[in-house]
């Protein structure tokens, strides 16, 4: 039920209505849309994770390389102790 | 996929496997609390990738399981006897009632719809303006925020006939009756990444002070899985206990204010009977009295009784991490997802369905 998956924003209109700013969003090439009310700050190729309908954060690049990176880091650093323990 | 693959990745997965083996020292019991989080482990093989001193606990955090059958028992007969449009979820379709599920009572006749989101509810509404449209509004935090715009928005197009069914319910509270029950064996959590997207940080501080537990907000891919792990282990072998946050890239510690704003506007909190659980105070959404005509509860006079325990059914025993499904002596055998006992057999994140669906295969 808590499922939500990230897509890439591709269209947003214009919408003095509150609760109905209405957008299309990409996963992986299917369209769907998505009401904006609780993001009006997202912008055409953002990537935004939407749950029934409705858009509720932003996807934070940097967070998101900063992780990728750390964890990757931390792969060689652990692959090194572990070779080294072998020796 | 931008997001996703990039969570997949076998080389990451293994770093963070032999980082985890290498640091646990102890047995430890670690309970992810949402069902998708669940159905994620076990989709992917990681139970039986992590070393055997860590435990995953399955917890409660499958909103249709807990759903109470008196509620479903409501939901059939507005669609049977109130000639009411039933819009819900798919999920919620062959939850078993007391005397049928909404599926079966749709092949009475009853005029039941599957969708993807309330809003289309609200659509079928303004279109259909001589029928009742009834919403079964089940979720956790995470769809709250969507179901409340249902009803704000019925408000602002005048809608006299939509309403919803809300069965919300909230996770914190039940995190706390888990740390509460004498018998738990829980030594750190995984916080459902998605229910604090919506809701953020703040409420978990209470629950880490208080049970000195730690808990790592956790996203939902392998890498997101066993870096919460990591996290977790991490702070249990030094003896620490914090709030940490493994999903960053989604997760700020405010969550999303006006979505938090749009439910504090429709809903208010009030004591929820859980499925095989019980009753957690504070831990359900209702619709506030000035929204009443949009409540079905109040719309149709329908009141609703704490369920008889489920004499078969081990639901409850499983949803509070006490068996694993396996265990359970019905399991694959008189329960299936096509003949299920209770909900978490069928519902896309009940901890059953996760073992029937991946590791019956095997």
């Amino acid at each position: 039920m808590c499922l939500a998956i990230p897509g890439k924003v591709i269209s947003l209109q214009p919408s003095s209505d509150k609760t109905n700013i209405p957008g299309k969003v990409s996963f992986g090439g299917i369209l769907r849309e998505v009401n904006f009310c609780f993001l009006p700050e997202a912008g055409i190729g953002d990537y935004v994770l939407v749950h029934v309908g409705v858009a509720l954060s932003k996807v934070d690049e940097k967070e998101a390389m900063e992780t990728l990176n750390y964890l990757q880091e931390m792969g060689e650093l652990d692959e090194l102790d572990s070779e080294q323990e072998k020796l | 996929m931008k997001y996703l693959s990039e969570y997949r990745d076998a080389n990451l997965v293994d770093a963070l496997l032999r980082k985890i083996k290498r640091t646990v020292t102890r047995q430890w019991n670690i309970m992810e609390v949402c069902g998708g989080q669940t159905h994620g482990l076990v989709r992917h093989g990681i139970l039986e990738m992590l070393p055997e001193k860590v435990q995953m606990i399955h917890g409660p955090g499958c909103p249709v399981c807990v759903t109470p059958v008196s509620l479903i028992d409501k939901a059939v007969e507005l669609c049977l006897h109130q000639d009411v449009i039933l819009c819900s979820y798919g999920d919620m379709l062959r939850v078993p009632g007391t005397e049928m599920s909404l599926q079966q009572a749709r092949a009475k006749g009853g005029d039941v719809k599957i969708l993807y989101s309330p809003l289309e509810a609200v659509e079928i509404a303004r279109k259909n303006p001589r029928r009742e449209v009834v919403f079964f509004a089940v979720g956790f935090e995470t769809t709250a925020p969507a179901n409340a715009l249902s009803v704000v928005r019925a408000k602002q197009l005048q809608l006299s006939n939509y309403s919803i069914l809300s069965a919300h319910v909230l996770v914190p509270p039940a995190m706390e009756a888990i740390m509460n029950d004498e018998e738990t064996q829980v030594s750190g959590f995984l916080a459902a990444g998605h229910v604090c997207t919506v809701m953020g940080l703040r409420e978990y501080e209470p629950l880490v002070e208080k049970w000195k537990v730690p808990v790592v907000v956790t996203g939902f891919e392998p890498v997101d899985l066993l870096e919460g792990i990591l996290m977790v282990v991490t702070q249990l072998e030094k003896g620490e206990y914090r709030l940490e946050n493994q999903y960053k890239r989604v997760v700020n510690s405010d969550g999303n204010r006006s979505a938090v704003g749009l439910i504090g506007q429709v809903f208010e909190y009030r004591e929820r009977d859980w499925r095989g659980i019980g009753e957690i105070p504070s831990s359900g959404l209702f619709v506030k009295d000035e929204f009443r005509d949009f409540d079905a509860m109040a719309k149709y006079q329908l009141t609703v009784r704490p369920d008889q325990t489920d004499t078969e059914c081990l639901s409850g025993d499983v949803m509070k991490g006490k068996i694993k499904p396996p265990e359970c002596p019905h399991f694959g055998e008189t329960c299936t997802p096509e003949h299920p006992l209770g909900a978490p057999m069928v519902s896309s994140e009940g901890a059953c369905a996760a073992y029937y669906q991946y590791s019956m295969k095997s």
